[in-house]
């Protein structure tokens, strides 16, 4: 059974989905009920995985699989190949934790065709699990692609208002990204197969140990950084996320925050940084600067925000500006602050749109001037919102604080020092606008009469919300579990990066001592 | 005298055209069938014309198995006029396909638009046979006959609706326009005929690269090639020959427009192909450039013309016209890959956009007024299943896993990259970008407004559902499973 986890995790969704086709239309509890069970399967199944110590020893791939998919004689060859390490464990188990909280968040908020809408969800489940396992970069790409189909078809049916233009800026922005990568990723099959490495496929294992020219480094980091940056997203390529955000319905929102937002981070870590390092270090001012642009730009643009979800949505920009930071710094506390912090922001702004979800299922409006005083109408609410807010300001206590205490670290140790400096101002601004939102809406008095019949959460509500308040507190307090996990990968992939660049530092002295000696 | 029809027997060699030989015998018999047909009854014939294109793709088949055993290998007619290589054989299936595909979904058509006319299906295997004798041609006479009899019969089928102006209008526009590129086209033969002395293609190759220098020197040689060119150009409908095809496209008959973006454009591509390769095989660096700047310029005119357009079938005629460009971009890059990638392409391209046209087959009122973006609002929520097959067939058009259009578009840029066309291979993808705007406006139309109307008209009779079944089938299987394909593709391309 443990030699196919990986598949069965990644395509039991897709099998519920099957299933689900055959169950009526009509019956929409069964549906409900169905998805719910198949997404918690899927996370029951994934537990394993996280309980398993041999994360902590190795910093390898475990849970392999490989099978020969295409081979076409000596032109090319894709396999199934799938792999989990360190470093996808947790974002692979934030996935299948997600799932049922969104599903279980959706109960009463999708009035029409529930079949497609949790069809949907189980295929977009399918597609990011896939996405994170994969080893093979033609398997990589082909989830990668097919996550946008869903996604798409789930802001663009049961959205917003503005919801046509949102699906299809975030298609076309998000595709035109991958397109570009395509071309890279089959530039490097092309080179990797003429320096004579035995490519195995598109395994990406394989092609970490390329040594690509200096020159061909830096158009290629720029096609994959272009399509990852877009996903993370990095300022200026952030535009598409706010209206995404805000036209998606709740399960979709929180779902894209939670997930497919990491995406982005996780092509950096796994792809874009390891394979080009020596790019990386020379574009790395100019990124460094667009991570800090993006959390100073991110926190401003969300303080004047009058909509509460769209607020949410660039507080996004700025907590995914500290992560990439923290990766960027390129030594073990900032990679591992940036790694946990993304497990945090997946746990954190997928709550906090729950919340503009639950408040917006009862008033149907989203303006936070509508609200106000809120919090003795609905104290458990407050209370929840509350221990939300703080772990997304980063409260010491909550898990928010240890991503963001460690990316800082990391990267005020690094050569990141002055981006670091500038950076911690966004924990500031974080503080104002997420406790700003907070005391405009909850506490204060209660002037709106409308304000003056709502309920409280009720028990699914409740029930959605106590897993994420476990893990806010259990990685704020006690988060060696977590990093213990990660740490050897992640140890691996800095070696991977620094070792390139000695090579490629060698090659320059050996060429450089060659010139002086003619 | 026995001695003497053995011999011509023997250089006849009937097998080497033994598919193209079933398909116009079954039409000529379901021509005299037709006429003790009563009128207006033509579900017999079409499932008759059906069976003809079975009986010539078991032919295929068996041939292709026959092409690696020692004593059949690939055989050669008609004096080395025809071949049949794995590179036609593998043409003959894109070309049954394409009219299997098409007859599946005419009659049900020609009956609701009220032309129920037999003659129809005898056409389209005529216009098969003619694609065929196209593929197989070893000659440059038996292209322009398979040419002929091709276009011949496009002209008529996309004139089919005699009342209707627009498809007057579609039928004479290809008339002319189809009667003045072959007048180039021969014109181009002629005088290559008149440079070398021969119509034989590799022996033109022959010619043309032993005497290299004398040969180019010559204007008559490049004239001849240019002029060759636009003929083909034209009918693959690379910009700038592209003009007949929107209005062509538009005002013919769905399933003929259908066939005419399949079949045909595969037909010029091989015929294309082969004299590209074996008469033109030393200009080779010459052909890839002039053929770059026609791929480029194809791609961008296609998607940036059908970006405005609201017609859905007209904008399939434009995308039709982006796609020959991907396609082009395969022979730019002149490798094993680029070349198996344009066979595999094709296949891959008749499945999606039959499958397309077939599902707005069913959709179009009688008339076809409705198919406009706005006629087609709500309508995935009306009928499920039609929607998620076009849903289907519009991602493969866009070139998204897992569908036949991506795995297509991989190994034609490949192709492209490997030959170090990198940036062809940029702006590939950036075109595949700019047609995911128009392509997506379908989905948006389908599944993103509220239905106006309840489509009740919209029924799903046998014919056209299994050819969208087989169109699904195909799009996911060379999808999913593309190495099977690719490979014989491979060993078609000598």
């Amino acid at each position: 059974m443990s030699e196919h986890l990986l598949s069965l995790i990644t395509f039991l969704p897709l099998l519920g989905m099957a299933m689900l086709l055959f169950i009526p239309r009509d019956n929409e509890p069964l549906l409900k009920s169905f998805t719910l069970i198949v997404t918690l399967l899927v996370f029951g199944i994934s537990l394993p995985l996280a309980f398993n110590d041999v994360f902590t020893t190795s910093g390898g791939m475990h849970y392999t699989e490989f099978a020969k998919w295409i081979s076409i004689g000596d032109y090319f060859e894709m396999n199934y190949n799938v792999g989990i390490d360190g470093i996808s464990l947790w974002l692979v188990l934030l996935t299948t934790f997600i799932m049922p909280i969104a599903v279980l968040s959706t109960w009463n908020a999708v009035e029409k065709n529930t079949k497609g809408f949790m069809a949907l969800l189980l295929l977009l489940e399918t597609g990011m699990l896939g996405a994170f396992v994969s080893l093979d970069l033609f398997l990589f790409y082909i989830f990668w692609e097919v996550m946008l189909i869903p996604m798409y078809f789930l802001i663009g049916i049961w959205g917003g208002k503005n919801r046509i233009y949102a699906a299809v800026k975030f298609f076309i922005y998000t595709a035109v990204g991958s397109l570009l990568m395509l071309v890279a990723i089959i530039f490097i099959y092309y080179y990797a197969q003429q320096s004579g490495l035995d490519t195995n496929g598109f395994s990406i294992v394989q092609f970490y140990q390329m040594n690509v020219p200096k020159e061909a480094q830096l158009w290629l980091f720029l096609a994959f950084a272009f399509s990852f940056a877009i996903k993370v997203p990095m300022f200026p390529l952030h535009t598409w996320l706010p209206d995404a955000h805000t036209e998606a319905p709740t399960a979709g929102s929180v779902i894209l925050a939670a997930v497919m937002l990491k995406m982005g981070t996780y092509g950096f870590v796994r792809f874009a940084m390891p394979l080009f390092p020596d790019a990386l270090h020379t574009c790395m001012p100019y990124l460094a600067t667009l991570c800090v642009i993006g959390i100073i730009y991110g926190s401003l643009v969300a303080m004047v925000q009058t909509d509460v979800k769209k607020l949410v949505a660039y507080s996004s920009v700025a907590h995914l500006g500290f992560v990439m930071l923290g990766i960027f710094a390129l030594n073990l506390q900032g990679m591992a602050g940036g790694m946990i912090q993304m497990v945090n922001h997946g746990i954190s702004t997928g709550a906090l749109f729950l919340i503009v979800g639950f408040i917006y299922e009862r008033r149907h409006t989203r303006e936070i001037s509508e609200f106000g005083g809120l919090a003795k109408q609905m104290p458990i609410f407050a209370t929840i919102f509350m221990v939300v807010t703080f772990s997304s300001i980063g409260l010491p206590g909550t898990n928010g604080f240890v991503g963001e205490f460690l990316i800082l670290v990391g990267a005020f140790e690094s050569e990141l020092r002055w981006y670091a400096v500038f950076a911690t101002t966004g924990v500031v601004l974080a503080a104002v606008y997420m406790l700003w939102m907070f005391q405009r809406m909850m506490f204060g008095e209660l002037k709106n009469p409308k304000n003056a019949v709502l309920k409280d959460l009720s028990a699914r509500e409740i029930v959605i919300m106590i897993p994420i308040l476990v893990f806010i507190f259990w990685i704020g307090i006690y988060p060696n579990v977590f990093f213990d996990k990660m740490n050897p990968a992640l140890e691996n992939l800095i070696e991977q990066i620094d070792g390139k660049q000695q090579i490629a530092m060698v090659q320059q002295v050996d060429a450089a001592k060659h010139i002086v000696l003619k | 005298m026995v001695d003497l029809v053995q011999a011509a027997l023997k250089t006849v060699n009937i097998y080497a055209i033994m598919p193209s030989l079933i398909v116009v015998c079954f039409g000529m018999a379901l021509l005299l069938i037709g006429v003790f047909s009563k009128p207006g009854r033509t579900t017999h014939i079409a499932w008759m014309a059906i069976i003809g294109l079975i009986c010539a793709a078991a032919a295929t088949v068996s041939a292709w198995s026959g092409l690696s055993v020692e004593t059949i290998g690939v055989q050669f007619g008609f004096a080395d006029q025809v071949a049949q290589d794995g590179f036609a054989l593998f043409f003959n299936i894109i070309f049954i396909f394409s009219a299997a595909l098409t007859i599946l979904m005419s009659d049900d058509y020609l009956k609701r638009e009220g032309y129920p006319i037999n003659e129809f299906y005898a056409l389209i295997l005529f216009a098969t046979a003619g694609s065929m004798w196209m593929a197989s041609a070893t000659d440059m006479m038996t292209i322009f006959l398979g040419l002929e009899v091709l276009s011949i019969s496009l002209y008529v089928l996309a004139g089919f609706f005699k009342d209707d102006t627009r498809s007057n209008e579609a039928g004479l526009k290809y008339f002319l326009l189809g009667a003045f590129s072959t007048g180039f086209l021969l014109y181009g033969m002629a005088l290559l005929y008149g440079v070398t002395g021969t119509t034989n293609i590799s022996e033109i190759g022959l010619i043309l690269s032993s005497q290299h220098q004398a040969m180019l020197g010559n204007p008559m040689t490049i004239a001849g090639m240019l002029l060759l060119s636009t003929g083909f150009l034209f009918k693959i409908g690379v910009v700038p020959f592209h003009m007949w095809a929107p209005d062509v496209y538009q005002g013919a008959p769905t399933p003929i427009t259908a066939f005419m973006s399949a079949g045909p454009k595969a037909a010029a591509l091989a015929a294309f192909m082969r004299i590209l390769l074996f008469s033109f095989a030393e200009m080779q660096m010459e052909w890839s450039a002039l053929l770059w700047i026609l791929a480029v310029l194809t791609m961008t005119v296609g998607n940036l013309l059908a970006i405005s357009q609201t017609n859905v079938k007209r904008m399939l005629a434009y995308s039709s016209i982006a796609h020959a460009g991907y396609a082009l971009v395969g022979l730019v890059a002149a490798n094993y890959i680029g070349f198996s990638g344009i066979l595999f392409y094709m296949l891959a391209y008749t499945f999606m956009n039959l499958g397309a046209f077939a599902v707005l087959a069913l959709i179009g009122k009688k008339g076809e007024t409705n198919l406009t973006l706005e006629g087609l609002s709500g309508f995935g929520f009306k009928r499920p299943f039609l929607g998620i097959a076009l849903s289907i067939f519009i991602f493969s058009l866009m070139g998204l896993p897992p569908t036949a259009g991506f795995t297509g578009k991989f190994y034609i840029f490949a192709g492209a990259i490997k030959a170090e066309y990198i940036w062809l291979a940029v702006i590939g993808v950036l075109n595949s970008a700019v047609s995911l705007y128009y392509y997506l406006r379908v989905l948006v139309a389908m599944y993103f407004r509220d239905p106006q109307e309840d489509f009740a008209w919209v029924s799903m009779p046998l014919g056209t559902m299994v050819s969208i079944i087989i169109a699904l089938v195909g799009v996911l299987y060379l999808g999913l499973l593309p190495e099977k394909v690719m490979e014989l593709a491979q060993v078609a391309i000598f």
